[in-house]
């Protein structure tokens, strides 16, 4: 008599998705990696040095993992949360107040706190062990961009809220953005780009405004924020998370002395 | 100042009893762990286990005490001692503190890496933590849900600093003694499955708990609904972004905001290319790139994370500085006659008017006035930036060496960007200690620098 579990390891529907037996011996743990969509990230074999916690600090694994939290609680709390002035703040408070065991948007902001963290964490270590010098130097560009895009991420979604924290921490932030050289309107050099005597950067054509699609933090901000948050950067991550992991690969896996 | 306030010490209480008595456990699991391995070392003829069970022990005696919610039994700092604190603290104490501390961190690194020497200096930063709480300012602003993390992070990074510092200093001295680097010991190879996917899966479990744990304990901040016309006082970034704004103090916003940041980011980037060393590549070592690694310590524990701990902790209303214990009085009034290098030279040390352009000045004699009046912060930054570099090639034997192995663009491009890094103390000193304001102020275009 057959277990349960025998009759479904035997069964063509789960032979269609896992196309090998239980990965227990070495010929099968080799073969899992190889078959398994979300195993072949990983090489086959590791230099066991490489994966010691003392020498890694499992850092750019756990931002890895955080960015999957921030993904799964963000399109969780995109069902709940309308990006307009009437609705924005009063969603959250509903969020908070209605919805039972509510503990979704603290997953996504704490997960998000720890992710900046996690990431400056990783750069150290990287930078620490000298895992930038050739031939990663590359990978670590790719890095920085995603240091920056992780910052960006978590600015754009500090004023979805729409609290008084929310619009004036992003407020100051922005406010920078006014005094681009050039492109900003009281920026040096804010006089260059004139034609006919009329200057092309105003209040309302600078750079700041181009963040903010308006003159001050409003709704149009907030809409720009929120597409930004949820769809434009994640994309740009995303992509640039495929390349940084597929480098890792191709540069000679986790670094080691040479 | 706030008395003896019942809300606030039964908040406290609530959250230092339990803190303490986890301080108890991490000294009985230590105590535990090193008399089984028999790592244990000795500090003056006594096992250390003996001394982390004791401490463990403190613990577990403080911690009834600490949550009894009574305002005398609550171990805390005495009022005289936090003034005294509040009084020194300012923040040519802190940034300097600082600074000396992370090259004292480095030179006396072999002490350091002492693993009792840290549990040390671990145990007594989180006792002055539980102390400091005490203090009702201290608390308001380390109890702000958006602050947590940064103290976790202080800790985190103290941690880490030792982590790789003491493997460093392993590889280091294995180094001396003619062997490879630890990670060169062990070339074993081991299958992905099962040796590094349980492990991922361990951590992801472990993290997700920490997370659901810190998410039922501490809930998300939401404040009252936007308001454009109440701004708040202190308005503060982002917590991530808060070195910029304490920037903005010492530099204008086209510096602190989007020149100096790219900077970061462009200079960051330049990192793998500017750097010839092809030592140390791929393990911890200190000795073989002193230089490297303290250029990363300054860049980043100094100027980017004791930024960021100033701006949370230490800046109030009006962005003024407080001390740590000091209550946020938003009526606080700071000095301010900070005066333009120009001022300095043209009229208190030359005495003598300042060039001023007319209104009815051509662009070009306008100019020619603008920078005549500038001129000496203009010479002293050309100075600073384009001379400096190549003198320091002519007189230091370090520069001399770099320079004749990267070339003249990578060198001055190396050197520039260590300047810039520079740059932010410079100013911060000059403004604390005679009110510099700007070294070229041009206000007529905006360009103040």
């Amino acid at each position: 008599m057959p277990s349960l579990s025998e009759i479904i390891r035997g069964s063509q529907v789960w032979k269609s998705v896992f196309r090998h037996p239980m990965p227990v011996d070495r010929r099968n743990r080799i073969v899992v990696m190889l078959t398994n969509f979300f195993l072949h990230l990983h090489p086959v074999s590791i230099k066991k040095q490489g994966i010691a916690l003392s020498y890694t600090w499992c850092m750019g694994g756990v931002t890895f993992f955080l960015f999957l939290v921030e993904t799964v609680t963000g399109v969780l709390l995109m069902f709940y949360y309308r990006p307009t002035l009437e609705w924005a703040y009063n969603d959250i408070l509903a969020l908070r107040d209605v919805t039972s065991m509510g503990i979704l948007r603290e997953l996504h902001r704490w997960g998000a706190h720890a992710m900046v963290i996690t990431v400056w964490l990783h750069m150290y270590r990287v930078f620490l062990t000298g895992s930038y010098k050739p031939p990663r130097e590359f990978n670590w560009v790719v890095g920085v961009i995603l240091l920056l895009l992780t910052l960006l991420l978590s600015f754009t979604g500090y004023l979805l809220p729409w609290d008084q924290l929310a619009i004036w921490a992003i407020t100051v932030g922005s406010n920078m953005a006014r005094a681009t050289p050039v492109l900003g309107y009281e920026g040096p050099g804010n006089q260059l780009l004139t034609v006919d005597g009329i200057s092309m950067i105003t209040s309302a054509s600078d750079a700041r405004f181009g963040l903010l699609g308006a003159r001050f933090v409003g709704e149009e901000t907030l809409n720009r924020f929120y597409v930004l948050h949820c769809v434009a950067i994640p994309l740009a991550a995303s992509l640039l998370l495929a390349i940084h992991f597929w480098r890792v690969r191709k540069d000679g896996g986790i670094s080691g002395p040479l | 100042m706030h008395g003896h306030n019942p809300a606030f010490y039964e908040t406290l209480s609530s959250f230092l009893g339990g803190y303490y008595l986890s301080l108890a456990a991490m000294n009985g699991v230590a105590a535990c762990y090193l008399w089984v391995s028999g790592r244990g070392r000795r500090l003056f003829g006594v096992p250390t286990y003996l001394l982390w069970l004791f401490s463990a022990l403190a613990f577990t005696i403080v911690s009834p005490l600490a949550a009894s919610g009574d305002p005398a039994l609550i171990p805390g700092l005495s009022q005289g001692f936090r003034n005294v604190l509040d009084a020194i603290f300012n923040p040519v104490v802190y940034s300097v503190g600082s600074l000396v501390l992370v090259f004292g961190m480095f030179f006396a690194r072999r002490f350091f890496v002492n693993p009792t020497v840290a549990w040390i200096v671990l145990n007594s930063a989180f006792v002055f933590m539980g102390l400091s709480m005490t203090d009702p300012d201290f608390f308001e602003i380390v109890k702000k849900p958006d602050n947590v993390p940064i103290v976790g992070m202080v800790y985190l990074l103290g941690f880490f600093t030792w982590v790789g510092a003491s493997q460093a200093v392993k590889n280091d001295d294995r180094r001396r003694q003619g062997l490879g680097p630890l990670e060169a010991e062990d070339q074993e190879k081991v299958l992905v499955w099962p040796d590094l996917v349980y492990t991922e899966m361990i951590c992801m479990i472990g993290l997700m708990a920490l997370l659901i744990v810190w998410a039922i304990l501490l809930q998300a901040p939401l404040e009252e609904p936007a308001s454009s016309v109440k701004t708040p006082n202190p308005s503060k970034a982002p917590w991530y972004f808060l070195g910029l704004q304490e920037m903005l103090v010492y530099f204008d916003p086209w510096m602190a905001g989007v020149v100096l940041p790219s900077m970061v980011v462009f200079g960051l980037m330049a990192v793998p290319f500017i750097d010839f060393n092809k030592a140390g590549n791929g393990y911890y070592t200190i000795d073989e790139r002193k230089f490297a690694y303290m250029t990363f310590q300054f860049g980043f524990l100094v100027l980017w994370v004791t930024l960021i701990v100033m701006g949370t902790f230490l800046r109030g209303p009006n962005w003024n500085f407080f001390g740590l214990y000091e209550t946020w009085d938003p009526h606080k009034v700071a000095a301010l006659n900070n005066v333009d290098l120009s001022e300095i030279v043209w009229i208190e040390m030359l005495g003598m008017e300042r060039p001023r352009p007319a209104p009815d000045d051509g662009l070009l004699v306008g100019w020619s006035k603008i920078l005549l009046r500038e001129s000496p912060g203009i010479i002293l930054v050309v100075l600073y930036l384009a001379v400096l570099p190549p003198a320091l090639v002519l007189y230091s034997k370090f520069f001399r060496g770099m320079f004749v192995r990267m070339g003249f663009l990578r060198y001055m491009l190396l050197t520039n960007l260590l300047l810039f890094m520079m740059m932010l103390p410079i100013k911060m000193v000059c403004r604390w200690t005679f009110n510099l304001k700007y070294i070229i102020a041009i206000p007529e275009y905006l360009t103040n620098f």
